[in-house]
């Protein structure tokens, strides 16, 4: 299937129009509501469910730069750092009771062990300031767990269901992580690429919240079975998170 | 130069009899001089037999060893030869081939592209022909393997051709160094370096021979008692050029040169075979177009550029060399090299840019030495009237301008390092000789050496943690350094090379897969998926970008509507005719105005005797401009201010190339923000920098807005935000091998998204290491290339006291072009929220 289609010939699934998900921009960020639960999409990269004072990032990939050093490519040492350090100012500046890291939280199992020190204390005094969960990802196994706090395969938080990887098929207030999704808006010639959240108002998609997380274009067919009818893209800009329909997107 | 005496030998003697020709005294000096042991740099026009003169020493040195030994004796590499061009290998070993078998010399030559299948490349490696023609890409992988000083040092001669093209690029960089190694294992080879005619001539010799090296060596030295390194085969006649007077109205701006078709179209039909050169793919797809349009009598003109696909060029190359085709529309993808027929007429569409260019372009016609090569010049604007006058005149005074000689780029060296590492195991203080050496890095130091071998063994940071997984590591007896194991000097070998290039896509045609209706099979009313047919060619994925799924554009010369994207694939289909095609916008050609060029049409716009050959339209507007402003003097820098529409606007007139000028205007726009001007954008062309507000701006102090220290505080704060930045970052970090756009393992990446992910590692880079060597690489690589700074830094230099002011009631003659290319030109960095912000506005707007 085509990625973009002359304009004039509709997406043949799309032909049936269903209304935008229910959202709304509030100052620098973006509310959905899911399952009547209101969820924050925060210019970071990060989700704020303030029902629950829950704070949501996924992905974190930490040690990704020392996992291809390990292999020849001598990445800059500085990713895990940064991602912590960004987790770190959110959880300053809103004071969660619980922090969920849904999955992917190192970009290998080994990665724990290649934690530097001052990296590892930075972490560990913030597991211990609040109920820290590691969601599993296909990534890490259950390395995160000699470091503090909870893994859990899924965790119900009200009724939103946070896993890492999404499941196939209807699922009503799901949270998850793993697709790194990605928008691409173009405009005066020229196109941004930039991270987003995904969400069709049953279903959210994160964006890969470490440093050195690239990601996978909304437009790609994996996204499709997620969203059969399309999604919103929740794009990171610089202070603000901007929506845009999926349609209005390009494909790589 | 004397004319040698030198016989050749017997064979070689009648080889040329037979064909009624006679060695030219070049082609016998080099021989002379290959004799004596020496390296010789030969300048030569196109045309002059070149390339013979530098395989004639090698040819007559390997004859005797062939009739000794018969094709199958054992071989050992005699001679090397190194084009920037794959297709040039090619076609030289081609041209050898014929004399070599005519002379029976019984001498192996092979090419080594990245063409070469692997088993050759092995059977190469265990026996090597006599004669390698091959790519300095391919040479920087032979010094990365095992056996390389086996290989190669039995090494007699290096040919590098076109080398004036190589020297002042970053593959010249990477080649410098290789050649450095070569020394090492085969110290007596001599070099033979075949060159256009350039400006700096010594720092070609010292490119070629060693940054030690001179033109005339002292005596006595290993180069030759005191005699000249430089070879010059007699120039051509002198070329007769003429600039288009168009009798059509000549526009103010643009660079279409539309109005001038009908009188170039008369001119190729006058002529047997006229190259048409033009600065970008974009103009080469307008200007077929627009000949085709007036082309009455159907006359055979073709297209040929680097986006269309190879076997489309392969065609038109070889229906020039069958003599079938009256004219060619191209870009610089014909500028180099190879000659494809009996080209009469060289006609450069715009601006030439710079003279050397305009020499080499107009060198490509008429192939015979002692006919004057014609070339028509056929400006687009008004003041690419003045350059293109400006540069015929430099051309026949034979004045040139030339690319400076620059300092090697340090990501090539870490390249290098690497490859050195994975070939025969290194001493540090050797390799830092070696390096030294060559010209390119004569100034590096031996601290900045380390930084380099620390970047390669650990990635350079000062947080020392990768000191546990060192790509190179150090004997601990030998002190010799060598890479870490198998399938880290693998990963170095898949990604050697400088050459990155922009992304592009390729254009299919596509078809509907399953339209033949089945009986049984009710039509369905819904279409069938498109699916990617026939490949067209490439283009740059920027372009596409920019348009929409069913905008029309010109490719091949056609017209094709976008369907839409698909992986790397851009499928289009073919648009009728009468459709207004969305034509490329023309975003400048790849090569800036030169300074040299520069400085002369400043000198003519201020010179009215020098003037009475332009058009009359173009004096009565340089006139109309002295009367309602003033024509500055060629060092003085006007600056006009005036209102229009609802808009302030301030205009000067640097003549300095559109790269430096875009930095200008850039940071124009900053100061003039800190001025409280509130800037809303600019633009910059070859000529000028307009920029505009909502306030008047003839009250700013000029001297303070031009002041050099713009290049200290602001430019800083400006490079931390751009772009440029990232880009230029991007491709040291590639080429530097910090990321590798080619993969060992399964994880394979694709260029896009070692693009992103590289600008997510400058983000965290510049916050945590911003001094890394890496960070200045690429600083230093902009202030050369992309941003021009060293330009910028002497006008402003230039200009210190020297600022004309004219506030204006409306805007002026020379104003006028600047203004029509005013278009939507946000302040950068703006840019990027600006696109964002649209596609949310939208969403607003279906929201409330």
């Amino acid at each position: 299937m085509l990625s973009q289609v002359p304009k004039k010939t509709p997406r043949l699934r799309r032909t049936v129009a269903r209304p935008l998900p229910p959202l709304a921009i509030v100052g620098a960020n973006v509310e959905a509501r899911m399952c009547g639960v209101t969820v924050t999409a925060l210019p970071d990269g990060a989700l704020w469910v303030a029902e629950s004072k829950a704070l949501i990032v996924s992905d974190l990939h930490l040690e990704k730069g020392s996992s291809y050093a390990l292999r020849g490519q001598m990445l800059p040492p500085y990713d895990t750092h940064a991602t912590l350090t960004r987790v770190a100012a959110l959880m300053e500046a809103l004071a969660p009771e619980i922090v969920v890291s849904l999955g992917d939280s190192f970009h290998d199992g080994a990665g724990v062990a290649r934690l530097a020190e001052r990296d590892r204390e930075l972490l560990q005094s913030m597991i211990a300031r609040c109920d820290w969960v590691w969601v599993e990802g296909n990534h890490d196994g259950r390395a995160p767990e000699t470091l503090g706090g909870a893994v859990r395969e899924v965790l119900h938080l009200g009724a939103l269901v946070l896993r890492h990887e999404p499941t196939l098929g209807v699922a009503p207030g799901e949270i998850a992580g793993h697709l790194h999704p990605c928008a691409k808006v173009a405009g005066r010639g020229r196109s941004v690429r930039r991270r987003c959240f995904a969400t069709d108002g049953e279903r959210l998609v994160m964006p890969a919240f470490g440093a050195f997380t690239g990601g996978l274009n909304l437009r790609d067919e994996a996204f499709d079975p997620l969203f059969p009818d399309g999604a919103m893209a929740l794009v990171l800009g610089k202070a603000r998170v901007l929506p845009a329909p999926q349609e209005r997107l390009l494909s790589d | 130069m004397d004319v040698p005496t030198l016989a050749l030998p017997p064979r070689f003697e009648a080889w040329f009899a037979e064909r009624g020709w006679r060695p030219r005294a070049h082609q016998l000096e080099l021989v002379r001089r290959a004799q004596a042991g020496l390296s010789t740099l030969l300048i030569a026009p196109t045309g002059a037999g070149k390339t013979l003169a530098g395989f004639l020493p090698s040819l007559i040195e390997l004859a005797p060893l062939a009739d000794e030994g018969g094709l199958r004796r054992s071989h050992k590499l005699h001679t090397l030869y190194i084009s920037p061009l794959k297709a040039l290998t090619t076609d030289v070993a081609r041209n050898l081939e014929a004399p070599a078998h005519e002379m029976q010399l019984g001498v192996r030559l092979e090419t080594r592209t990245g063409d070469t299948p692997p088993h050759k490349r092995q059977r190469q490696r265990a026996h090597p022909p006599d004669i390698l023609l091959t790519t300095p890409e391919q040479l920087c992988l032979l010094i990365a393997s095992e056996h390389a000083r086996v290989f190669f040092e039995d090494l007699q001669a290096v040919v590098i051709d076109e080398i004036h093209a190589i020297a002042p690029t970053k593959r010249g960089d990477l080649l410098a160094l290789a050649l450095a190694r070569l020394r090492r294992w085969a110290p007596a080879h001599r070099r033979i370096g075949l060159s256009a005619t350039v400006a700096d001539e010594e720092g070609l010799v010292r490119w070629l021979l060693g940054a030690g090296a001179s033109p005339r060596p002292p005596t006595p030295s290993p180069q030759g008692e005191g005699e000249s390194v430089i070879v010059r085969a007699p120039p051509g006649a002198t070329p007769v050029i003429d600039v288009l007077d168009s009798d059509a109205r000549i526009p103010w701006a643009g660079h279409t040169a539309r109005h001038a078709m009908p009188e170039v179209y008369e001119a190729i039909k006058r002529a047997r075979l006229a190259l048409v050169f033009v600065n970008t793919r974009a103009q080469a797809e307008m200007t077929f177009q627009e000949l085709w349009r007036v082309n009455d009598d159907g006359l055979p003109i073709a297209l040929h550029h680097g986006s269309l696909d190879v076997q489309q060029r392969r065609k038109v190359e070889a229906a020039m060399a069958r003599g079938e085709l009256r004219a060619v529309v191209c870009t610089s993808t014909l500028d180099l090299g190879i000659d494809w027929g009996d080209v009469d007429l060289v006609i450069q569409i715009g601006a030439p840019k710079g003279c050397a260019r305009l020499v080499q372009r107009i060198g490509r016609a008429n192939h015979r030495l002692d006919e004057p090569s014609r070339a028509l010049l056929a400006p687009s604007n008004r003041f690419e009237v003045l350059e293109c006058r400006a540069a015929q005149e430099a051309v026949l005074e034979g004045a040139l301008d030339g690319a400076d000689a620059r300092a090697g780029g340090l990501d090539c060296l870490a390249q290098h390092v690497m490859g050195c590492a994975c070939g025969e195991p290194f001493d540090a203080d050797e390799l830092y000789e070696e390096v030294a050496s060559t010209a390119p890095y004569a100034d590096l130091t031996r601290a900045q050496f380390d930084r380099v071998i620390d970047l390669v063994a650990t990635g350079g940071y000062a947080l020392r943690s990768y000191d546990r997984y060192k790509r190179i590591v150090q004997d601990l007896t030998t002190g010799r350094w060598r890479a870490r194991n198998a399938s880290v000097a693998q990963g170095h070998r898949m990604n050697v090379g400088a050459i990155i290039e922009s992304e592009m896509l390729d254009v299919r045609l596509a078809m509907r897969a399953g339209m033949r209706p089945r009986p049984g099979v009710p039509k369905s009313d819904a279409p069938s998926p498109m699916t990617p047919g026939r490949r067209l060619g490439q283009i740059e994925e920027w372009f596409i970008e920019g348009l929409t799924p069913g905008d029309t554009f010109i490719f091949g010369g056609q017209i094709l509507r976008l369907i839409g994207v698909r992986e790397s694939d851009a499928l289009v289909v073919r648009a009728t005719a009468e459709q207004n095609p969305k034509i490329p916008s023309y975003a400048g050609g790849k090569f800036p105005l030169s300074t040299f060029l520069a400085e002369r049409v400043r000198q003519l716009l201020h010179d009215p005797k020098r003037q009475k050959k332009l058009p009359q339209q173009v004096r009565d507007w340089i006139k109309m401009q002295k009367r309602r402003s003033v024509v500055p003097a060629p060092d003085d820098l006007l600056i006009e201010t005036f209102p229009r529409g609802l808009k302030h606007y301030l205009v000067c007139y640097p003549f300095e190339g559109r790269l430096a000028h875009q930095t200008l205007g850039m940071l124009l726009s900053r100061r003039l923000e800190r001025a409280g001007k509130k800037p809303l954008g600019f633009l910059a062309s070859e000529y000028a920098v307009a920029v505009w507000g909502l306030d008047p701006m003839g009250d700013v102090d000029l001297d303070v807005l031009f002041d050099e220290d713009m290049l200290g505080d602001d430019l800083e704060s400006w490079l931390a935000e751009s772009t440029l930045m990232k880009s230029m970052f991007a491709k040291c970090a590639v080429i530097a091998g910090m990321i590798q756009r080619k993969a060992v393992a399964a994880d394979k990446q694709t260029g896009r998204q070692v693009t992103f992910s590289a600008d997510l590692i400058f983000d965290v880079l510049k916050q945590y290491e911003p001094d890394h060597i890496l960070m200045q690489a690429a600083l230093a690589d902009a202030g050369e290339g992309y941003m021009d700074l060293k330009r910028l830094g002497a006008l402003l230099r230039r200009i210190k006291g020297r600022l004309v002011h004219r506030d204006l009631p409306h805007v002026s003659p020379f104003a006028a072009p600047v203004m029509l290319e005013v278009g939507r030109v946000p302040i950068q960095g703006e840019a990027e929220e600006a696109i964002l912000e649209d596609a949310a506005s939208l969403i607003a707007e279906a929201m409330s």
